[in-house]
């Protein structure tokens, strides 16, 4: 296996750092960001943030097509006491607070949606049990705005777990008050035909911390944008990623973590897995360091194992930085084979392949997992991992 | 009483587009409680008889055979190869990110056990064995492999072998790289081993300085692919003294 680099500012790698007045982490896109579906033109795949997308598999959700229907998704939101948990209609002041989309889905998303959740945490609430936000497909098309948020040092984990079949296109917003703490946990174990748009907007107070667990497991087409940017000084933000591909399937993290005021945080580390003819996946990591943003501490990693041929991996790094006065920063991408002498190594220790393939592929993410700290869900995920090799043995 | 019988054994391996004959003609008997040493130059084809009896997928045999107590190795996989009784310290160990020395051991164990071991009294054989080898019992905790320097890892491959007590081991230049304290502390893991009498030992080495502290009951001679000469230990003298010169005139060695 390739191992992950680390690369120093200024270099050149596979990705590019690139030290420059003008971002083209912002020019790069197609249209500025809004929150109207008009403006942006329908994508025809050959534009930057489009061209790893299949299209035509989006089911409508990018050129207008595809129409809410009723049994779109139901959701069911379970909290803790001292939680507030409100629908509201579109002229909430809360909502589109965190982040503005910046692709026509997610526009679509929003021009589209009629009712939202919020789920608040009082000031200084501190939960000792997660809340869950389940998301069950039901067959049909939605459009969803969800808003999670932290008042001042409260601490909450929100795991939002995504199942059965759907069309969804979705904006999540996540809104850190000063000194707040926020894990939340999406989890994608969708039906193999679903597909899931969405992008997630985090927007981290002063001295809060926010951890984003990413897990996608499921769908036929899932493209999520989880995007952070700091309300004040202090911020921490860890961004970890978790993806198993199977055949056919595309899978696409775009982050993008834009340190926008001095002295903030920011770690990204994404895993995937791959087995089978025609799975894709895409990681795009989006590091932005304003020149405001002294004393900034980023790095981001995304690492592959590509299990069985057929399978395809764009990784791509991106770490644009405006300002040299900073602690550090750093990002690596390595897309390995399933190696063949780890392999012998273990059979020629009497361990069969099967259960060689299992530990080499446990031993990957054994260490992210670990990180998750939510121990049912590290539980389910090891589970989900020891399924889908299962699948892949057979 | 276990013996492997390898018979004529002829192997070849794909190199730039081409075929390369590396084994010409190999054949040898090693029998329980014996230690046999396979000397040669680099390039004559010692570590590619380690590797073809353990069947690596580099290596294809054209013509031979192996037997194992009358079993045909060739037939078996490399993880049925290493349940029957089949076991190679590499020279190069592989890095297995994520999986724990432990973790190993204990799969690798019950594998070649058939059965796992029990917990109690598996902790205290680790533990025994892996301070028998001067290890830290911190190391069990590390991933296997990774970060490990040459002396740990050839100390790592010796306590697998302690452990899962093979009816025939190969040793893969166990020496190369190691100073003089690991050469020791390895040595006595193998010559525990061989105390037991149990084990045929097939010692694959560049140098003589290892049979100082491993006496080997066979010396052969391995020169183009082949055995050239065997003797007894005297042999290993003559090459300490002589080198390999007289085996490697006619060019055909790299």
């Amino acid at each position: 296996m390739a191992e992950a680099q680390n690369i120093p500012v200024g270099s050149t790698t596979a990705g590019q750092i690139a030290v420059a007045a003008e971002s083209t982490v912002a020019t790069r896109m197609s249209a500025p960001p809004s929150f109207d579906v008009a403006d942006f033109p329908v994508p025809h795949g050959r534009e930057e943030e489009w061209r790893f997308t299949p299209l035509e598999r989006l089911r409508g959700l990018h050129d207008g097509t595809a129409v809410a229907t009723g049994a779109g998704v139901k959701v069911v939101v379970e909290a803790p006491e001292g939680v507030i948990v409100e629908t509201v209609d579109r002229d909430d002041a809360r909502i589109g607070t965190a982040g503005t989309p910046v692709d026509r889905v997610a526009a679509q998303a929003y021009s589209a949606f009629e009712k939202a959740g919020v789920v608040t945490v009082p000031k200084e609430t501190v939960l000792t049990e997660p809340i869950r936000i389940a998301v069950h497909g039901e067959g049909g098309v939605a459009y969803a705005h969800q808003v999670v948020e932290l008042k001042a040092f409260a601490e909450a984990v929100v795991v939002i777990d995504h199942t059965g079949d759907a069309v969804l296109a979705a904006n999540v917003d996540y809104i850190l008050g000063d000194g707040a703490k926020l894990t939340v946990v999406s989890v994608q174990d969708w039906d193999d035909k679903a597909v899931h748009v969405a992008q997630h907007n985090a927007l981290v107070g002063r001295d809060a911390s926010f951890k984003s667990v990413v897990v996608t497991f499921g769908g036929d087409v899932v493209r999520l944008h989880p995007r952070v940017a700091y309300a004040g000084t202090g911020g921490e933000t860890e961004l970890l990623g978790l993806y198993f591909t199977d055949a056919g399937q595309h899978q696409e993290h775009r982050l993008l973590v834009d340190h926008n005021v001095p002295h903030c945080k920011s770690n990204v580390v994404y895993k995937g897995a791959l087995q089978g003819e025609q799975a894709h996946a895409v990681w795009i990591g989006d590091v932005l360091i304003e020149a405001a943003a002294e004393g900034t501490d980023t790095y981001e990693m995304n690492r592959n194992l590509v299990l069985t041929d057929g399978a395809r991996v764009d990784s791509v790094p991106n770490l644009e930085i405006e300002t040299g006065e900073i602690v550090g920063a750093g990002h690596a991408s390595a897309t390995g084979r399933f190696d063949d002498e780890q392999l012998f190594y273990l059979m020629a220790r009497g361990i069969p392949e099967h259960e060689a393939r299992r530990l080499v592929v446990r031993g990957f993410f054994a260490e992210l997992v670990q990180q998750i700290g939510v121990a049912d869900i590290e539980e389910r995920l090891l589970a989900k991992i020891e399924e889908e090799l299962e699948a892949s043995v057979a | 009483m276990a013996t492997l019988e390898i018979r004529d054994l002829h192997v070849t391996v794909e190199a730039d587009n081409a075929t390369k004959e590396i084994l010409k003609g190999v054949d040898l008997t090693v029998k329980q409680g014996e230690t046999h040493a396979i000397m040669g130059p680099n390039g004559s084809g010692k570590s590619t008889l380690a590797y073809s009896l353990a069947g690596h997928p580099k290596y294809t045999i054209t013509s031979g055979s192996v037997l194992l107590d009358g079993e045909d190795v060739l037939e078996m996989s490399v993880d049925e190869r290493a349940r029957a009784g089949l076991f190679l310290a590499m020279q190069y160990p592989v890095e297995v990110p994520g999986v724990s020395v432990s973790n190993f051991l204990r799969t690798s164990a019950t594998a070649v056990r058939g059965e796992a071991p029990k917990l109690r009294t598996w902790v205290k054989e680790v533990k025994e064995a892996m301070e028998r080898l001067n290890m830290d019992p911190a190391f069990a905790e590390r991933n296997v492999n990774e970060g490990f320097s040459g002396g740990e890892k050839k100390r790592h491959e010796i306590l697998q072998l302690e452990l899962l007590k093979p009816k025939v081991a190969i040793l893969d230049e166990t020496d190369s790289g190691l100073d003089v304290d690991a050469l020791r502390i390895v040595s006595e893991g193998v010559n525990r081993v061989r105390e037991t009498g149990e084990v045929g030992t097939l010692l694959i080495t560049h140098y003589t300085r290892i049979l100082r502290y491993i006496k080997p009951d066979f010396v052969h001679v391995f020169s183009g692919g082949r055995i050239v000469e065997s003797g007894g230990a005297e042999l290993a003298d003559k090459l300490e003294d002589e080198g390999y010169e007289a085996y490697t005139k006619g060019g055909v060695s790299a």
